[in-house]
């Protein structure tokens, strides 16, 4: 089962604060949404409010068409994996899983079948006895998954789920999220402020902030042309340059600010910039990082990633271009 | 200082345990009073209250008052903290105050104050009356445990449970309670040993059936004798269990 989500207008106030301003939103059915941001830029709080945990002040939530004012998570077709997993800790994992089948009537027998199927699913098949202060914090958060997923929720909902893990696990969990997402072909909106997180799992993003959608597209898109300077910042290191302050690029005009990534700036990319001076340069691993002077501007310092394995020292020139760029409004 | 410090645990544990200590070893008394010297060994003075019609009949009616009133209050008790703990009302503060108060008033008023308000509502003094009395004094004592047991866990817990479909009576039922076995088994214990306990209100408001601390009352009234020692260790040996069993099943459970 799976359904679009339709989210129209929708604002919510504290009081005089508000967390969102007029959102406006549309998530097909079996799509794979993540909803990106800093802390407090109202990202949660729009997933409680599809969730039913909360209601919006103004605007409306529509799943598969039916509109959801006034109607209680437990009778949304949608359930959440919380960061927190809150699992049952007196319960045993298939008792965990099974706990939603249980409240819709399904009995004992079809219901633990049921588990042991949905932990089979996340990699748990035969641990259903267990009891979650025996799990490590990933097969907990697994433990979750299945058992939001047991219902068939025609909307699940992922309140930054990997945030607790540690990086290695996280990378890994982002995988398995991603091939379980396209085995059940249920919609999943996920939270997170990790945006390696968001281009590794999601079909499309949406970059919010201050209570507003900056930025929606799939992940390619959003990082290499973002709409703002904000998606620009928040996807990833970039260099900004005001075409209004250098005369380096006078075919882009003398408005708005020119956004490079360190690692479109290349040997003999298309924008060119020229001869650029090393002013210090670092071994990283996958990239060789440095900071360049352009001989044509000396005002500016420019971060780039060359490739792995090149030769540079401090002092050399190279000639440098931008291969991927975006001209944003300041 | 090594020694000195064991001697003042050995005061200190002499202090406390001695006049049980002494009511224990005088119940076996072979001697019509139970003091000093201690003349021998026997079983008779149990023997005696176990045949004892109305001691008995006290026994039982004093464990009936603790387990009922004492399932009563842990049952408001929860769901005060319950409410309380998850709902933001105006006045909330106030209200815990209130729901704490009759804690540090004396049971004597509490007693006073019953039997003025049944005696005006045509309610005879009853062992109900009494049980009502122990709710009264075991409800704000349920409540503080659970109260400050209750913890963000939970709440996540009972959230999730809410969006899998629970209604509110299951969420409670099947999440909130059983989360919180453990305190609430220890405020179960504790109750019923402050009921099983209680004297003043149960002397106040039972007449015709008491309780065990009233029964043990009436019959100091007629002298010292190894009889009432005998019943005292009974009680002592039931408060005991009691704690024992909490100890083992509850609390070491959880560490």
């Amino acid at each position: 089962m799976t359904a679009g989500v339709s989210v129209q207008a929708v604002s919510r106030r504290y009081g005089a604060a508000a967390v969102l301003e007029d959102v406006s939103l549309e998530i097909a059915a079996g799509e794979f949404v993540v909803l990106l941001g800093p802390s407090g830029c109202g990202k949660t709080t729009l997933l409680n409010m599809i969730g039913g945990f909360d209601e919006p002040t103004a605007g409306q939530i529509l799943i598969g068409g039916r509109n959801m004012a006034g109607i209680p998570p437990k009778d949304r077709p949608t359930t959440t994996v919380f960061q927190d997993y809150a699992l049952f800790p007196h319960m045993t994992l298939a008792d965990n899983v099974a706990f939603g089948l249980r409240m819709r009537g399904v009995a004992r027998v079809e219901r633990l079948a049921r588990a042991a199927e949905m932990l089979a699913l996340v990699g748990l098949d035969g641990r259903g006895e267990r009891r979650p202060h025996e799990l490590s914090g990933g097969q907990r958060q697994r433990v979750a998954l299945a058992r939001a997923l047991a219902v068939e929720p025609d909307v699940l909902l992922l309140d930054e789920p990997l945030g607790a893990l540690d990086l290695k696990l996280r990378r890994q969990m982002q995988d398995e999220l991603k091939a379980i997402q396209r085995r059940v072909g249920t919609t999943f909106v996920h939270v997170t402020h990790d945006q390696e997180e968001a281009m590794a799992i999601a079909d499309r993003i949406v970059v919010m902030n201050a209570g507003r959608i900056e930025d929606e597209g799939p992940p390619k898109r959003v990082y290499l042309r973002p709409k703002s300077l904000f998606t620009a910042g928040f996807m990833g290191e970039v260099n900004r340059i005001s075409l209004a302050t250098t005369r380096l690029f006078p075919q882009l005009g003398a408005t708005g600010v020119l956004c490079l990534r360190p690692e479109s700036v290349v040997e003999g990319g298309a924008l060119r910039i020229g001869p650029c001076r090393i002013a210090d340069v670092a071994f990283f691993g996958t990239h060789v990082r440095a900071h360049v002077v352009p001989e044509a501007a000396p005002d500016l310092r420019l971060v780039v990633h060359l490739p792995q394995g090149s030769d540079v020292t401090e002092g050399q020139v190279m000639d440098l271009g931008a291969r991927d760029f975006v001209v944003l409004e300041a | 200082m090594k020694a000195l410090s064991w001697l003042y645990l050995a005061l200190a544990y002499a202090f406390i345990l001695l006049p049980v200590g002494v009511l224990v070893v005088f119940s076996f008394q072979d001697g019509r009073l139970p003091v000093p010297p201690f003349q021998g060994a026997t079983l008779k003075w149990y023997g005696q209250v176990l045949a004892d019609r109305d001691l008995t009949a006290a026994l039982l009616n004093s464990a009936m008052v603790a387990v009922v009133s004492s399932a009563v209050a842990l049952v408001l008790g929860f769901l005060a903290a319950h409410g309380l703990a998850r709902v933001r009302l105006p006045g909330s503060v106030l209200m815990r105050g209130v729901l704490i108060a009759p804690m540090t008033v004396s049971y004597l008023i509490i007693a006073l104050g019953l039997l003025n308000q049944f005696n005006q509502m045509g309610l005879r003094p009853s062992l109900w009356a009494t049980g009502v009395g122990h709710v009264v004094i075991n409800l704000p004592l349920c409540f503080a445990i659970l109260y400050a047991a209750m913890g963000d866990h939970q709440k996540s817990a009972e959230r999730a449970a809410r969006d899998l479909g629970a209604s509110e009576w299951r969420v409670l039922t099947l999440v909130s309670a059983p989360m919180l076995a453990a305190p609430m088994a220890a405020a179960f214990f504790l109750s019923v040993t402050f009921s099983w306990d209680e004297f003043i209100i149960a002397f106040l408001l039972t007449r015709f059936d008491v309780t065990l601390p009233v029964e043990i009352w009436s019959l100091l009234k007629s002298g010292l004798s190894p009889k009432t020692n005998a019943v005292g260790s009974l009680v002592f040996l039931v408060s005991v269990t009691a704690v024992l069993a909490l100890e083992l099943f509850v609390f070491r459970g959880k560490k």
